[in-house]
């Protein structure tokens, strides 16, 4: 997959933070993805460009059950979260809309915001500042879903 | 091998014999809730996305309206009516205004032994009847509507043995902060919270809620309890009769075990920004607040606003601070103008409020500005959770919080 812009973020990063409750009952994730991390970066719908990477560390996604979390992530275009450990919800949610969401334990501690990174889902392996991570496959059962594009994708399928 | 009871739940509805955590099955689901927080999203994705639209059993669905209730702007009203409008073309049990989803769903639908998911984090509530709830998004919610089945990773159990009795003054609030402060925010990420034990069986319906409620917030995909006597006293109350009546089997393998006694634990607040940044209430005695709140679906029981009134009665609210009593339920708020609660909180200068998600969830009522500082009973006490991202939020039991209203800064109730 193409190399990416990193945007770094806390442990115990909360999906309040991603999306705030406020704008959870707009009518569509295009109204609501301009507010996406507002409270800690205002101006990060603006920098982050599609291909881009989000990187947080233990418990990313904790709290709320918002499905806008990982879905304005998505919208903008994010590529992947990357993180040492996911919340279940926030990860359960992610690969149902088919924003891939991989455990790294060692990379997040050796990024900041502003490197790039690339990943290669199938190897199971991320590459930043010259130097190879492992990464942790998603089970078969969660993998077939994120690869049909998501729950709805594959319900679709199931349902022909 | 034994089987916990968050395993028995998950092989009945997976119908099978045997799991073990690991093991992803597909299952039936007994019951899915939806609220205004992202229903008019799965609505959208229902009429925009799917092939062939259909709902497997209307009579498992439920809606609810609880968290911008009523509803604070245009925008609002229009994702609202979506849900509105859908449930009444497709039959679905529909409330608004009734009360927050999880006190909804405890007063009228969940049982012992069912599998029910909700597209909400603090479904985990249920397990104080001895039902599997747990939090979803809206995609999951509506595979679940159109299949009425769902996946789920059988999650490993961690056994919590509660010895003794809460002392006079201390509440399960108190206990499950001091449960998320000693294990940490993802100190059961995927994994079951069973609460057992002879100090599990002094605490009441409403006091098992206050712990399930909270599972979430230490990562936990759900919290339960072993139905007893009292599940089936509140079951009967509530003219309903368990699924299942499961319990775990003396064999029965736990990822991890731990003992509290209740009788050791004291009043205990949240500081900002993370619930289990946890410290004795006395630590931070006479921080200044701008408002204080009782009510949520962890709180707002008929329970706490009997402890806030009796604590308030004859005292005033302090100058210059809004105390807000938010029923859960109009059920509970209901119940408390019997009791003459509301006249108590009304004299002593409280805004009383319709029951509904208030500022626990910061979007629509009482939510706070800039710098300010609120204690309160709700969930979370993230970030900017309740309104601008640079106030504060402490959590405290009723007691803790009632107390910091009469003051005018944190206090507990013996300080009165």
């Amino acid at each position: 997959m193409a190399e990416g812009k990193i945007f770094k973020f806390h442990n115990d990063l909360d999906t309040d933070q991603i999306i705030a409750s406020q704008y959870l009952l707009l009518p569509n994730l295009e109204e609501m993805k301009e507010h996406t991390f507002e409270s800690l970066d205002p101006d990060f719908p603006k920098k982050v460009k599609p291909g881009d990477f989000v990187v947080g560390g233990e418990n990313f996604g904790c709290g709320s059950s918002r499905e806008q979390a990982p879905g304005v992530l998505k919208a903008l275009g994010v590529q992947a979260v990357v993180a040492k450990s996911f919340a279940r919800i926030f990860y359960r949610n992610a690969i149902n809309i088919g924003l891939p969401v991989i455990v790294c334990k060692d990379l997040p501690d050796e990024v900041k915001t502003g490197d790039t990174m690339d990943l290669s889902m199938s190897n199971g392996t991320a590459h930043a500042n010259g130097k190879t991570y492992s990464c942790t496959k998603l089970p078969e059962y969660m993998q077939n879903i994120l690869n049909q594009g998501g729950l709805i994708a594959s319900l679709n399928r199931e349902e022909e | 091998m034994g089987m916990t009871i968050a395993e028995k739940i998950i092989a009945a509805a997976a119908g099978v014999d045997y799991v073990k955590p690991g093991d992803i099955h597909t299952v039936t689901l007994d019951r899915m809730m939806s609220n205004d927080g992202t229903t008019h999203l799965t609505v959208d994705m229902y009429r925009n996305k799917l092939k062939h639209p259909h709902i497997a059993d209307t009579k498992k669905m439920v809606f609810i309206v609880d968290h911008n209730v009523p509803s604070d702007c245009p925008k609002t009203a229009a994702s609202q009516k979506k849900m509105r409008d859908f449930a009444k073309e497709n039959n679905i049990d529909f409330w608004e205004g009734k009360g927050v989803c999880h006190q909804i769903m405890m007063e009228n639908y969940v049982c012992p032994g069912e599998l029910i998911f909700g597209a909400d984090s603090h479904t985990c509530s249920y397990g104080a009847l001895g039902a599997f709830g747990t939090g979803v998004g809206c995609t999951d919610l509506l595979y679940g509507m159109v299949t009425g089945k769902s996946w789920v990773l059988v999650p490993e159990t961690v056994k919590f043995n509660l010895i003794g009795k809460l002392p006079e003054g201390v509440y399960a609030r108190d206990l499950i902060l001091t449960i998320i402060g000693t294990i940490g925010a993802n100190g059961c990420n995927y994994q079951v919270m069973e609460f057992t034990g002879e100090g599990a069986k002094t605490l009441s319906i409403s006091e098992r809620m206050v712990l399930c409620n909270m599972a979430v917030e230490a990562g936990a995909k759900t919290g339960i309890f072993e139905p007893d006597e009292k599940a089936i006293e509140y079951l009967e109350a509530h003219g309903r009769k368990p699924k299942a009546l499961f319990k775990s089997d003396p064999d029965a393998v736990y990822a991890r075990e731990y003992t509290f006694d209740l009788s050791k634990i004291r009043p205990v607040v949240a500081k900002p920004d993370f619930v289990d940044n946890l410290v004795p209430a006395e630590e931070v005695r006479g921080v200044k607040i701008d408002e204080a709140f009782l009510g949520s679906c962890n709180n707002g029981r008929i329970e706490d606003l009997r402890v806030g009134a009796s604590i308030i009665k004859g005292k005033k609210v302090a100058e210059k601070v809004r105390f807000l009593v938010v029923p859960a339920s109009q059920v509970v708020y209901r119940q408390a103008l019997k009791e003459g609660l509301i006249d108590i909180f009304m004299e002593a200068g409280a805004i009383v409020m319709n029951p509904n998600c208030s500022v626990c969830w910061g979007s629509c009522q009482g939510v706070i500005g800039e710098n300010e500082v609120l204690i309160s009973t709700g969930t979370r006490n993230f970030k900017g959770r309740a309104g601008h991202p640079s106030s504060k939020v402490y959590l405290g039991s009723a007691a803790t919080v009632t107390a910091s209203a009469i003051k005018g800064e944190i206090a507990l109730a013996s300080d009165l």
